[in-house]
């Protein structure tokens, strides 16, 4: 039976036409998912969508790091920090400057993949715990100095972070506003939902194109082994680094969206838990498979907000509060990871090479 | 021409001199072997030698061409390639994904197809397990396809770091009529090992590499028939 529907599988992946129709399908369905949102679950659900979007992005960049390069980063979330100061400064009553976002954009990915150089470069000789421990250092110096960059000069504003930025404006259309277009009702969360898809739909293929790529081949061989790769004749150094600015660019594009998205930007926002969290996203869902780590960033960053719900649930079932839901909201993500780690160790949807890691024994 | 020429080579390691000004030389097309007890230097020189390990003075040509402080990527280009002790292949990539990053300085995809298909015609085994993951293999194979990754880069000279290292004395004799094979295809080999006789047997010339000095420096058959060759790696 699951034979027959593997090969019915496989036969309809070779269908150009099946092909087609399902993107066609996984499109609409795209495209539709804000309003049926909206209807289903109301406004709220649609704004974690677009964060949901935004964790998406920062994924696969950290994947490009972490996945395909093997380079353990717990220190990710600096970049998409780096993005979001990077747009807040340059749009805002703070500095009285309003770059354009179609400026404001590539800068966010150029300067974040400036950032990513900097920290690979001290670290190239480093792998694995060592590594770890750097780039975490690195996160953590980077929070801190947004964090008192507001004495002598003030640059970042401290720990109250940056207002009332700029939201995204394409031309004279503002995401923040709502629109009525053929009648149909786009809200400010609708709108952004629809950039950052497109924009997600960007780094997907990106990603895709690198994997397939010639560097994606170098950044595995690094990832397997580091003296191989160099016999391969690759550079490992520059394919590294490669690596590094790669992934950092997708947290600094992401960082910017967030920052025209949310209207305020905090050191608040930059914690390394949150790096932790995107490594959880790439691990649980299988580091090095792009279709892996969207699953696992769409998981783990819905889940958190469906847990949400526990508390209702405690009244409706017993009539009050048993347990705090706060607290029980994090206890049971964390065993949901631990359930996942334990019975699917290489991610929920691992990459083909990594199976083979975690089967090659039986 | 030399093909390969080391003079005065020193490699520092960690404070400690492994390697202490050594002559070395290689012809076009030769097979040489670099024999020496454990930790006598053989492995650094050759590291050296491909650039993986900055030499602490002395001078390399290779072609007539000062290759000091040239990286090793660009070495590979040159027909200067290492077979890395320990085999060093990627364990999760599959047979044939091993053989392509052998190939990964070469462009022509047509070229390189057919050197797969060179490389399967030199070891059938391979070509039987060309998806399998190559973590897989046993030891011999692992050497097997170790080597010829190395040919997908089309060498002129190949390094060859301890290839009989752990495997069994079939497999050893397998891998060494190997060697034999691509000599005899005009390729020019360092052959590093511990087996002595076995080396010396195989190759034209040797050397015999002591505590970071070169002691002895002969052709191989002359060498197995030294005295001091025979007590000392030979066990006689």
């Amino acid at each position: 039976m699951m034979t027959a529907l593997l090969t019915n599988w496989r036969n309809l992946k070779r269908n150009p036409y099946a092909v087609w129709l399902g993107f066609a399908l996984i499109g609409t369905a795209l495209v539709l998912l804000p309003f049926v949102t909206d209807a289903a679950l109301g406004r709220s659900w649609v704004r974690i969508l677009d964060h949901t979007l935004l964790y998406i992005m920062l994924a696969l960049g950290l994947n490009i790091v972490v996945g395909f390069a093997g380079l353990l980063d717990l220190g990710y979330v600096a970049f998409f920090a780096v993005g979001a100061y990077l747009y807040a400064l340059l749009a805002s009553p703070h500095f009285g400057l309003h770059l354009p976002f179609w400026t404001l954009l590539p800068l966010g990915a150029l300067v974040a993949c400036m950032f990513g150089v900097l920290l690979g470069a001290p670290t190239l000789r480093l792998r694995g715990d060592y590594l770890a421990i750097v780039t975490l250092g690195f996160g953590e110096i980077i929070r801190i100095f947004l964090n008192n960059l507001n004495t002598p000069i003030n640059i970042t504003n401290g720990p109250q972070g940056i207002n009332m930025i700029d939201p995204i404006m394409l031309g004279e259309f503002s995401l923040s506003r709502t629109h009525q277009v053929l009648g149909i009702t786009f809200s400010s969360v609708h709108n952004y939902y629809y950039l950052f898809l497109l924009l997600t739909l960007l780094v997907i293929f990106i990603s895709i194109r690198l994997e397939n790529s010639r560097i994606g081949r170098a950044w595995v061989a690094v990832r397997e082994d580091e003296v191989a790769a160099q016999a391969m004749g690759i550079n490992t150094r520059n394919v590294k680094l490669l690596a590094f600015a790669m992934g950092a660019s997708f947290g600094g594009v992401s960082g910017g969206l967030f920052a025209g998205f949310q209207g305020f930007v905090s050191p608040e926002s930059f914690h390394l838990m949150e790096s932790i969290m995107i490594l959880c996203m790439v691990v649980l869902g299988g580091m090095g498979h792009i279709p892996g780590v969207i699953l696992g960033a769409v998981l783990l960053s819905m889940l958190p907000e469906a847990l949400r719900y526990i508390g209702p649930l405690e009244e409706a079932l017993f009539g009050r509060v048993i347990v705090d839901p706060a607290d029980l909201r994090m206890l049971l993500f964390g065993l949901a990871m631990v359930l996942v780690m334990l019975l699917r160790p290489a991610g929920l949807w691992p990459s083909p090479v990594r199976q083979r890691e975690f089967t090659r024994h039986d | 021409m030399n093909l390969l020429e080391a003079r005065g080579l020193k490699v520092s390691y960690g404070g400690i001199n492994a390697v202490k000004g050594i002559d070395l030389e290689i012809h076009e097309g030769e097979l040489v072997a670099l024999i020496g007890a454990n930790g006598a230097g053989k492995s650094t020189t050759l590291r050296a030698l491909v650039g993986l390990e900055p030499p602490a003075g002395g001078a390399i040509h290779y072609q007539g061409h000062s290759i000091i402080r040239q990286p090793t990527h660009q070495l590979i280009r040159k027909g200067l390639v290492l077979v890395p002790e320990g085999r060093g292949i990627f364990g999760r990539l599959t047979v044939e994904e091993n053989l392509h990053m052998g190939a990964y300085c070469r462009s022509n995809a047509k070229e390189i197809k057919a050197d797969v298909q060179r490389v399967y015609a030199r070891f059938s085994l391979l070509q039987e397990r060309c998806r399998q993951a190559a973590g897989t293999l046993s030891g011999g194979e692992q050497q097997m396809l170790a080597i010829g990754r190395a040919l997908m880069s089309r060498p002129r000279l190949l390094l060859l770091d301890e290839p009989s290292m752990g495997l069994a004395p079939l497999m050893v004799q397998k891998i060494f009529e190997t060697i034999r094979a691509i000599s005899a295809e005009g390729v020019a080999i360092l052959l590093v090992e511990q087996n002595a006789k076995l080396a010396l047997e195989t190759s034209h010339r040797g050397y015999v590499l002591e505590s970071g000095l070169i002691t002895l420096h002969d052709e191989a058959r002359a060498l197995l028939n030294n005295q001091k060759v025979r007590h000392a790696y030979l066990g006689e």
